[in-house]
Order: C-alpha cells, then structure tokens, then sequence
C-alpha cells in the first residue's frame, strides 16, 4: 500500500500578535486569545503566495524523499488562495521542481481540506499503479476580512508530501471520508474575502464532520484513541482541534507535537498536513498517528498512518516544522500587515 | 368572564437548534402541551414570535403554525410585543376563554434566532427599542440596560459583585433545569471577569441567543376540572401595562414603572400582595433588569434589588425564589418563547413536577415578562386549585 516517501513543510518568518490586531480595531486582545487559544499569525511577505510557498515546501519534501522529480507522474496543489482564477498554481510547481512533461497536475479546492485531498488522490493513484511517485500541497495565504474574527486566525503556510510505494516513512493504513452539503464557510467569485455564519461554523460544521471521520476511520481499523501516538485535527484555531481531540478521548499530550495554531493560526489547506509534518518530526517507528482534515462546506478526509524506520535516516535531511515556527521570527506592525496582506487601496 | 386554568404545558430543550426550524420548533412544543393536556383538539391559537420575519423571512405565522400542527381552519393569531410576546400570546388565550369565546385555547412562543449572524440577530433584537431616537443613533440592547446598570449603581450603591450574584444564582437553578440552553454554574468571579459587552455588563450578565419554543393549554375553570387529567391551575390575574419606548423619556431610567404598574394591577385582580406570592419568574434578560423587576413588583423596597440575589434571599429557599428554572440567563431567551416558559415553570412548579429546583409547598406562582427596556411588561398570578 502507499505511504509517504517524503514530507517538508514552510512557513513565512513574519509575525502579527493578536495584541496588534486587536489595538487596531479596538477589540479585546485577552478575550480572543483565551476564547480562540490563538497568540500570533504567519504573515507572508511581499512576493510570497501560494505557489512560492508550495515550491519551498516541496523542496524540503524532496531532501527527505531522496528522488529524483521526473518519477513524480502528478502534482497536486489544493488551496484557496491560488494566486490565479483559470491558470493553475500546479504548473508553475512542476516545472519549478523539475518533474515536467511527463506529468499529470490539477489544482484542488474544498476550502481547508484541499491539501489532504491532493494526498488521499495520490495514494489511490499510486496504489492503482498509474503512477510511481505524486506530490500532494497545501498551502494558502489566506485572508480574514479586516475586522472580522478570522483575521486573528487566517495565516500562511505549506506542507507536501511526495506518496508512493517502497522506503516509505509512514504507511498509509485507512483512509476515509466523511462529506455533507453544510455551508458554513464560503467566498464567492470576486468577493476579496470569505464569510462565515459565525457559531454555525462549530458544532454542526467542524465538530460534526471532524468527529465523523475520526470515528468513521477508528471504527473501520478497529481502533481506539490509545492505540495512537499522535493525532492531528485541522485547526482553524487553537481553542477547536483541541477541544475535538478531548471529546473524541485523546490526551492532550498525543495532540500538541501537531498543535501549530496557536503560533502560526490557521493556515487553511496547509493547516492539518503541516501539523503532520510536525508530528512526523518527533515521531518514532512504529507509532501510529491519526489524522483528520476539514473542508468548510463541509467534509474532512481521514488517515491512519503507522511510522516506519525510515523516520530516522530522513528526519533531518530538511527543516523541521516546529523550529522553522519558533526561530527566525520577524514581528510586523499592522500597518505592514496591511501593505502585505493588499488591504491598502493604492492609486491608480 | 369565566375564570381560566391551564391545563397542559409543552416545551423541548432550548439551545442553538441548528438541525431544526421555527415551524418544528414551535410544533414539537405545541403537540407536548396537547399531549400533556389530555385533550384531542384545540379551539384557538396565539402564538408569541418578536421578530421571524428578521430572523427567518416569515411572516403570517398565525396560518403557517397552525397549518403545520395540523389545526387548520381554526383561528390562529402571531402575538407581537417585543420580547412580551410570549406572556402576552398568553394573556390573550385567557381573554379569549375568559370571555366565552373559545374553550380549549393554545398559548404558544416561539423565536429561531440563530439562523443569521450576530450582527443580524442584534439588529433584530434592536427593533425593540426606538428606533428613531435610539436604534439609529447607535445604541444596542446591552447599551441600554448598561445605562440603567450605571443609574442604579449611582443612585442606589448597587455593585458588580450584586450584578454577579443574579447570574450565579440563576446558573445555580438552570443547571438543575434539563431544558436549560447553559444548564450550568458560573462564579462571581467569572461573571466579573467574562467578556465586556456594555460597561459594567459583560457576556455572563447578558441572556443568550436561543431557539426555542414553548406553549401551554388554557380552558375555562369549569372543562378542566372535566377534560385535565392533570390537578389544573389557576390564573388569578393577568395583567398588561406600557411605559415610553424609549429609554429617555423615563423620570428614572433605573425604574420599570410598567413593570410596576402590571403586577400592582395583578395583585389587585388576584387580591393579593407580594407577600403572598411563593415564587416569581422574572425577565432577567441582563442581571440588572432581575434586580430593577423585583423592586418594580414590590419584592424589594427601590433601591434595595442588588441585595436579592447577594443575601441568598431571591435563591431557592430563600425568602422569595426568582427564576427557579434560571430564567432568561441560562435557561435561554427565544425571545417570543420566553413568556409561555416562564407560565411553563409555573405550572409545573405549582403540581410539585420540578424536582432538585422545586420550591417546596409552592401555591401561588407570579410571571413577569417584558419588552425593549420595559416599555412593555405583562405579569400573571397563577395558583393551585
């Protein structure tokens, strides 16, 4: 069956406090950051966006992975900022890494479950036999309208994955999916920013199809929440994944190695896989590690994947998740955020 | 006119019923308090709604709820006084008996608020209030009762740990209520400490944003000592009084002078005093209107309110229970439901049905429900038969 053969993560060294948002508009700092568990935000930089920061990414996927880019035979990106509306951000990956012609590429969008589902695409591809090797993203720059709840939370981010059979570093046990028509999150075309519907977006939209996969996929491997070393949940903010894994009987201590939001925010299509990545980064052979995404409108896919001895040989080959999150850090003011994030209007 | 009894009461959990419509809402309760009536038919229908044409886009809902309780061509009728909607739905199911015209009457509440966002629902809520010398000048539903907050703070030496006790003691009885939306305790600490929303209210002094429903038989004294399987109780007053809308023109905005002139005109009907009423539920829709109500209905002498709640005397055992079933805080506010809830606990409370929150040898029970910032309030004494 397939696995992972390599996974890199990437995120862009600037930082907004929630103190600093909250200053802008007035809001209450404290309140947010106990009632969302959330402290900063990744901000990307003047000329990084979704595919600058799935090529960076990849690269790291690729020192782990240890192949050479023309076996990869499909590049998946899922998003919800691809920089273009018709015109894919999964060329411009392939050819940056040098896996073209001889390739297939689609983009993907399901609001925050697009980078899993790139994943679980490329291990039926791979286990099909149509391909040797895919490469899954998901990465986003995503946006929270200015004075909305989702500014303190939409971030920036990546995470690939290179699937296919052989030295893999996790196998992929089960895989699942658990999808209703739920409209809680959405952004139309032409609309700048996304809406929301506000508690809607929790218990019968993130918890229902969070906890409905990870049961789903638990009940079809027989297992249980002690049978796992890790579990990663998507994580729109801190306060949620946590809360999911707590309901479903996780202990705190198999969700934090994953557990980015707090310090990074919600980096949407990126959100659960770089917390896979992360786990990955301290996990041992032989451990087993759950993960479930989420999608607004609404599904999540689900996975079980068990750590291999590989671990060790690629471990360190690339940066890891959790020290490229803590070092390097540059704070930026909101003012810069808004020069960043064209939120100024310029002149024309 | 004919001396009136309710005779069955129906009412479901109340919460953030996101798989559930108005139409179900209101349903589910109405067909509960036939069942819990015993009888086979109704013969008239007022239903309590505030705002569905804000919150859900309908309207007419006298036709849509009885054409989906099955009920149709009786006449049915929407009840529109702000969040009074509900007690006074109810006190016209009691004219309405009362005065012969119909024998077996459905009173009903009902408000689906979370299907728009909190902006909407705030909105919504505010069309309650004046809209052209409050609303369009800003001012929110918490705004208004922070005014009345910090009038009776200056005037009175009312304090934040006495705001606190309201909501601590109302937790304190919703969490022994299984249809309660937020059946559990909160401390003075935390109440203090929450979120500030108006200054000096914060999230844990203010009632939530609910869907729910609730709805209650009425029949003459006479056919229910016939049709009840149930011991009936008795309305012994029902009561309606208006003050200004808006907030402004009030002599002492810290004083609910309709609330006042409802239950002195409730006692009167009842032939009763304070002192003779067990138990009271008030609209506690922030913790400083549970203080201004029961100085208004005579509880507490003016000025004196903040102490109910802080010396133990308005808890459960205490010398005048307020909100046993925890009242707007945590039970929850549909807003046109909230009315028939409190003739819900009520009658409940009088047949000795609600267990860990009973207030023992309760007899006669006093509602208190109002609109905006009390420029409407309708008040009702019921009593065991």
């Amino acid at each position: 069956m397939a696995g992972i053969i390599g996974y890199g993560a990437y995120m862009p060294r600037n930082r907004i406090k929630v103190e600093e948002i909250a200053r802008v508009w007035g809001a209450d700092a404290p309140s947010y950051k106990k009632g969302l568990m959330l402290r900063e935000k990744a901000v990307p930089s003047q000329d990084q966006d979704t595919i600058t920061m799935a090529v960076e990414a990849t690269k790291h996927a690729l020192k782990r992975a240890k192949i050479d880019p023309k076996r990869i035979g499909a590049v998946y990106v899922g998003s919800e900022s691809h920089p273009y509306a018709v015109k894919p951000s999964g060329t411009v990956l392939a050819d940056a890494i040098g896996a073209t012609p001889e390739v297939h590429c689609a983009d993907f969008e399901f609001a925050c479950k697009a980078g899993s589902e790139g994943m679980f695409v490329c291990m039926g591809l791979v286990d099909g036999g149509a391909i040797e090797y895919g490469l899954a993203v998901g990465a986003d720059t995503s946006q929270g309208a200015p004075g909305d709840a989702l500014e303190y939370s939409a971030a920036a981010g990546a995470a690939a994955f290179i699937i296919g059979k052989g030295p893999v570093v996790a196998k992929v046990l089960h895989t699942y999916a658990y999808m209703t028509d739920t409209p809680d999150f959405w952004r139309r075309e032409h609309m700048h920013y996304p809406r929301h519907a506000g508690r809607f977006t929790g218990e019968p939209a993130y918890f229902k199809h969070v906890l409905g996969c990870a049961k789903g996929i638990m009940a079809k491997a027989g297992a249980k929440p002690a049978d796992f070393a890790y579990a990663v949940f998507h994580q729109p903010n801190g306060k949620f994944p946590m809360r999911a894994g707590q309901m479903l009987g996780f202990k705190k201590e198999q969700i934090e190695p994953g557990w980015l939001s707090p310090t990074l925010g919600n980096t949407y299509s990126g959100s659960s896989p770089m917390g896979l990545t992360a786990t990955l980064d301290v996990a041992k052979p032989g451990d087993r590690i759950l993960m479930v995404s989420y999608g607004s409108g609404a599904g999540s896919d689900g996975f079980i994947y068990e750590v291999t001895d590989r671990i060790e040989e690629v471990r360190d080959a690339a940066p890891k998740t959790r020290d490229m999150l803590d070092s390097n850090k540059r704070y930026i003011d909101y003012g810069t955020y808004a020069k960043l994030r064209r939120k100024i209007r310029m002149g024309e | 006119m004919r001396d009136v009894a309710v005779i069955g009461v129906g009412m479901q959990k109340w919460g953030e019923l996101w798989e559930k419509s108005l139409r179900d809402i209101f349903t589910e309760s109405a067909l509960l308090a036939i069942d819990d009536a015993g009888v086979d038919h109704i013969d008239a229908m007022y239903v309590g709604c505030m705002s569905s044409g804000l919150f859900v886009g309908q309207e007419h809902l006298g036709c849509v709820l009885s054409d989906y309780l099955g009920m149709g061509p009786i006449p049915s009728l929407r009840v529109e006084t702000a969040c009074a909607s509900g007690g006074a739905a109810f006190r016209q199911a009691c004219l309405d008996v009362a005065s012969g015209a119909h024998e077996i009457v459905l009173a009903g509440g009902v408000e689906k608020m979370t299907d728009v966002d909190g902006g909407g629902a705030t909105f919504a809520l505010s069309t309650a209030a004046d809209a052209e010398y409050e609303v369009y000048q800003g001012v929110t539903f918490p705004g208004l009762y922070a005014m009345m907050a910090v009038a009776h703070m200056h005037q009175h030496g009312t304090t934040r740990d006495q705001l606190s006790h309201v909501a601590v003691k109302n937790h304190k009885n919703g969490s022994k209520n299984p249809l309660a939306q937020y059946p559990f305790e909160v401390t003075v600490q935390q109440v203090a400490e929450s979120i500030l929303v108006a200054d000096p209210l914060t999230i844990l002094d203010c009632s939530p944003i609910t869907d729910g429903g609730a709805a209650a038989i009425v029949c003459s004294l006479d056919a229910a000592k016939r049709l009840s399987k149930k011991q009936p109780v008795k309305v012994l007053a029902s009561a309606h009084a208006t003050d200004s809308i808006a907030l402004h023109s009030r002599r002492d905005i810290s004083w609910l002078s309709a609330v006042e002139k409802a239950g002195q005109s409730a006692y009167k009907d009842a032939g009763l005093g304070p002192r003779d009423i067990n138990f009271v539920e008030v609209h506690d829709c922030f913790t400083i209107a549970e203080i201004c109500v029961i100085e208004a209905l005579g509880f507490f002498e003016r000025g004196k309110g903040g102490r109910g709640a802080e010396s133990g005397e308005t808890a459960v055992g205490g010398r005048i229970p307020v909100n046993p079933s925890g009242g707007l805080k945590s039970k929850g506010h549909p807003v046109g439901a909230t009315g028939v809830a409190q003739i819900i606990e009520t009658v409940k409370q009088l047949r000795g049905d609600c267990g860990e929150r009973q207030v023992k040898g309760a007899k006669i029970g006093m509602t208190q429900n109002m609109g905006g910032t009390g420029g409407s309030c309708v008040v009702h004494i019921l009593g065991s038969v």
